[in-house]
């Protein structure tokens, strides 16, 4: 009798383990999706301009006319992407603290509508908290329709605190084809218009 | 539902089911899972040996000589995943089956019905991943971290990968889920949690690591499915993902993992170290709460695998401080290990001999790790084949040798029969020699700058390659050795006493070896002298 009884029990408390245990289980599954908005609130707002270099304002830069510094253009599309995509200048020598304008073209050669994203990078990396994009491009999505082509603005500033040593920064842009959208896109205009007409 | 299952045949009579189904599918003894466990370990480990076999043997020349580069990356990525997921983790669980409820005075695991499932699901995972070596587009070959994009452009192996991790994922789950429930609810009366045998809480700690960070592992390989076949973006930067955010997630996951993989190691060498040093443990409290500070730390310093990636400099220094700390209890253990055989009456048979080879070589492994951690020296070593070294040491020295020496401790008690002196100590010896030639050179080749992963190199590294090779093939030769010294003790091993060991103490040495089908039916009365750490007043 009183073994039946301890042996109700160990099985009660297992089972209430077993349940506490899946619930932690099920909530480190959470966890690893909840990572993706984490990840991003820690880069845009604790690491701010540290790893990211965020559209800060223009304001509060004071031009630095005693210097120069060269910025090159450089424009890649990934493989997957049948757009032709280049800088407009080569380089631009600029001031850092003033306010410039580069030019980008794109063009779709394919036969259906793209949606591309651009992602930039900035070399040296050293360099890369002190160059500001006020409006760019890669900051929304493009969307070409068959043989449309389009001139693209970067506003950018340098800012007059980059490193001494640094006199030459590379922007560099890879197009990739946002392929969800593209295809969101297609399923649109299919649905827009019925296939037989 | 599986909760409902306690061993319901068999419980008043003690002869063992009849008939392979009946005894080894159905089995929900702990002794028999345990068993099945090791069996399909030792399988795992000859298949994954043979994939390094095909890496090593490319790589002994420069120049491409046997396979293609493609081909070789699968075979990277495959040993990999083998080793950690097939070889390595089962093994420790096996080990837990056998030896937690005769360490701790219980009759069996908390959940049987439920560890029958944690064992058999493996066979399916593993049928799911090395199929993946038959299907068109071959094999995943993006290494075993799976990084993206690169992971998910193979063919439809990415799909078989992802639900063989998740099938790995609920094995080791439910497996942690019983030790914890055994450990914590199942316990002889007298058995305190501070009497327990550091091997007992060794696995109670990396039972709880386990299921923090399998899910985890899971949810990054979900995305990693719904990104290639779903649509999703979580990764993909033209989708505004970030491929960067993977190796964040992988890595919260991953290193944890390396902690599951050497914590019950720790144990095993807890338990072996005094048995043949005939004196306790020294620190016994120290080295058990050694273990949880490890474990803690284990899931903040996940950032040492991605110096590189781009980090600002806050979180590289935050890295390597956090990571250069988890070195000091683990140099409280190693210290412990070696104040235990100080002045002792020390006698070298096997086991012994492969945990003290395994306190200087993992020692090695955790200098390496040290300079690892350096982020100015890691921008040099990572990638390259000093990473390859240091996590061979730490896994093969460390957590293989621990488990090579914990089967021939454990033998006597599970088969009745002492195995041959000294042909355990040739399987040792040849062991010792050969692994080093082995991994000792991948240390002077990743200084030199070879990186890992690539099937071809440059002539300045074909000398310490070949070197390599050789040691790889020596230690082919260890699993044949170490199976004919098993089957031979099986079958003509001289018969053992029930403490087979003079030295030895803890509840497992006082049921008779063999130990009968059921142990500890009625739970026994705890002597302090029969625990191993009885005395707790230290
Ligand atoms: C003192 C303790 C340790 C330290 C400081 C340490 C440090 C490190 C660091 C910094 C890396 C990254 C190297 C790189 O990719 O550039 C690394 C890699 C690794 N460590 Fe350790 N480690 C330690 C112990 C261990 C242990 C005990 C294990 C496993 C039993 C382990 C397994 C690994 C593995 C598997 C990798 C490589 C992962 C990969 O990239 O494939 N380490 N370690
Ligand atoms: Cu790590």
């Amino acid at each position: 009798m009183a073994d039946d009884r301890a042996a109700g029990d160990a099985i009660q408390r297992n089972q209430r383990l077993l349940t506490r245990a899946l619930l932690v289980c099920g909530a480190m599954f959470l966890f690893g999706f909840a990572c993706v908005p984490l990840y991003r609130i820690a880069c845009e707002h604790v690491f701010r301009n540290k790893i990211y270099n965020t559209a800060d304002s223009a304001k509060g830069f004071s031009v630095d006319e005693s210097r120069w510094v060269t910025v090159q253009f450089v424009g890649n599309v990934n493989s997957q992407l049948d757009w032709s995509f280049a800088p407009e200048q080569v380089t631009m020598r600029v001031h850092p603290g003033a306010v410039n304008d580069a030019w980008y073209d794109a063009a779709n050669k394919a036969q259906t509508a793209i949606v591309g994203n651009a992602v930039p990078s900035i070399a040296p990396s050293q360099g890369s908290p002190y160059f500001n994009k006020i409006e760019c491009f890669c900051f929304t999505e493009q969307v070409l329709k068959p043989g449309e082509s389009r001139r693209m603005p970067v506003k950018f500033v340098v800012d007059p605190k980059l490193p001494k040593t640094i006199d030459t920064l590379t922007l560099s842009y890879t197009f990739y084809n946002n392929r969800p959208a593209t295809k969101k896109l297609a399923d649109h205009t299919q649905a827009a218009q019925p296939p037989n007409s | 539902m599986t909760t409902h299952a306690t061993a319901h045949h068999d419980d008043h009579h003690d002869d063992k089911p009849h008939g392979f189904l009946h005894r080894w599918v159905y089995s929900t003894n702990h002794k028999d899972i345990g068993t099945l466990y090791l069996i399909f370990s030792f399988i795992m480990v000859c298949i994954g040996a043979a994939f390094s076999g095909v890496i090593r043997t490319e790589l002994m020349k420069p120049g491409l000589q046997f396979v293609q580069p493609y081909f070789f990356n699968e075979m990277t990525t495959m040993h990999g995943l083998v080793m950690i997921f097939g070889a390595i983790m089962p093994s420790f669980v096996g080990l837990a089956n056998w030896m937690i409820p005769m360490m701790i005075g219980a009759p069996d695991m908390a959940l049987p019905r439920m560890n029958n499932w944690s064992f058999w699901i493996l066979p399916f995972a593993f049928c799911l991943l090395l199929g993946t070596l038959f299907v068109p587009g071959g094999a995943p070959a993006g290494g075993w971290t799976m990084y993206p994009p690169l992971s998910i452009q193979g063919g439809d192996s990415v799909a078989m990968m992802v639900f063989a991790i998740h099938l790995m994922g609920i094995s080791s789950i439910m497996g942690s889920i019983n030790i914890i429930a055994t450990i914590l609810n199942m316990r002889a009366p007298g058995m305190d949690l501070l009497k327990m045998p550091v091997f007992v809480w060794s696995w109670l700690i990396t039972a709880f690591l386990l299921i923090a960070v399998m899910p985890v592992l899971a949810g990054a390989v979900t995305m990693l499915l719904t990104d290639r076949y779903f649509g999703t973006s979580f990764f993909n930067a033209a989708g505004g993902g970030d491929p960067v955010m993977y190796q964040h997630i992988f890595w919260f996951f991953g290193h944890p993992e390396v902690y599951i993989m050497i914590l019950p190691a720790f144990g095993i060498i807890s338990e072996i170290v005094p048995t043949f040093s005939r004196k306790p443990l020294f620190g016994y409290q120290a080295m058990v709460y050694a273990l949880a500070s490890i474990a803690f730390l284990s899931f903040i310093v996940w950032g040492h695998h991605m110096f590189t990636v781009g980090m600002p400099l806050g979180g590289e220094l935050y890295f390597m401080f956090a990571t250069m700390l988890i070195a000091i209890p683990t140099g409280v253990k190693v210290f412990n290990w070696v104040s235990t055989m100080w002045g002792g009456s020390l006698t070298f048979e096997a086991p012994m001999l492969w945990a003290i080879a395994f306190i200087v070589l993992f020692t090695i492994g955790g200098f390496s790790g040290v300079m690892l951690a350096l982020v100015p020296a890691d921008f040099q070593y990572q990638d390259t084949y000093f990473v390859v070294a240091h996590f061979h040491y730490v896994l093969v020295t460390g957590a293989l040798f621990a488990i090579i020496g914990a089967i021939y401790y454990w033998w006597p008690k599970w088969t009745g029969r002492m195995y041959n002196e000294t042909w355990a100590k040739v399987h040792f010896w040849w062991s010792a020699v050969f692994v080093n030639v082995l991994f000792f050179p991948q240390h002077f080749l990743g200084l030199a700058g070879m990186p890992r992963r690539i099937p071809d190199y440059n002539v300045a590294f074909a000398d310490w390659n070949f070197v390599s090779t050789i040691g790889a093939y020596g230690m082919y030769l260890t699993p044949f050795m170490f199976f004919f010294i098993l089957w031979h003790s099986k079958k003509h091993g001289a018969p053992a006493a029930a403490r087979a060991w003079e030295g030895a103490h803890g509840l497992e040495w006082t049921v008779p070896s063999p130990a009968p089908f059921h142990t500890f039916s009625t739970p026994p009365v705890i002597r302090d002298e029969d625990l191993a750490h009885g005395d707790v007043s230290h």
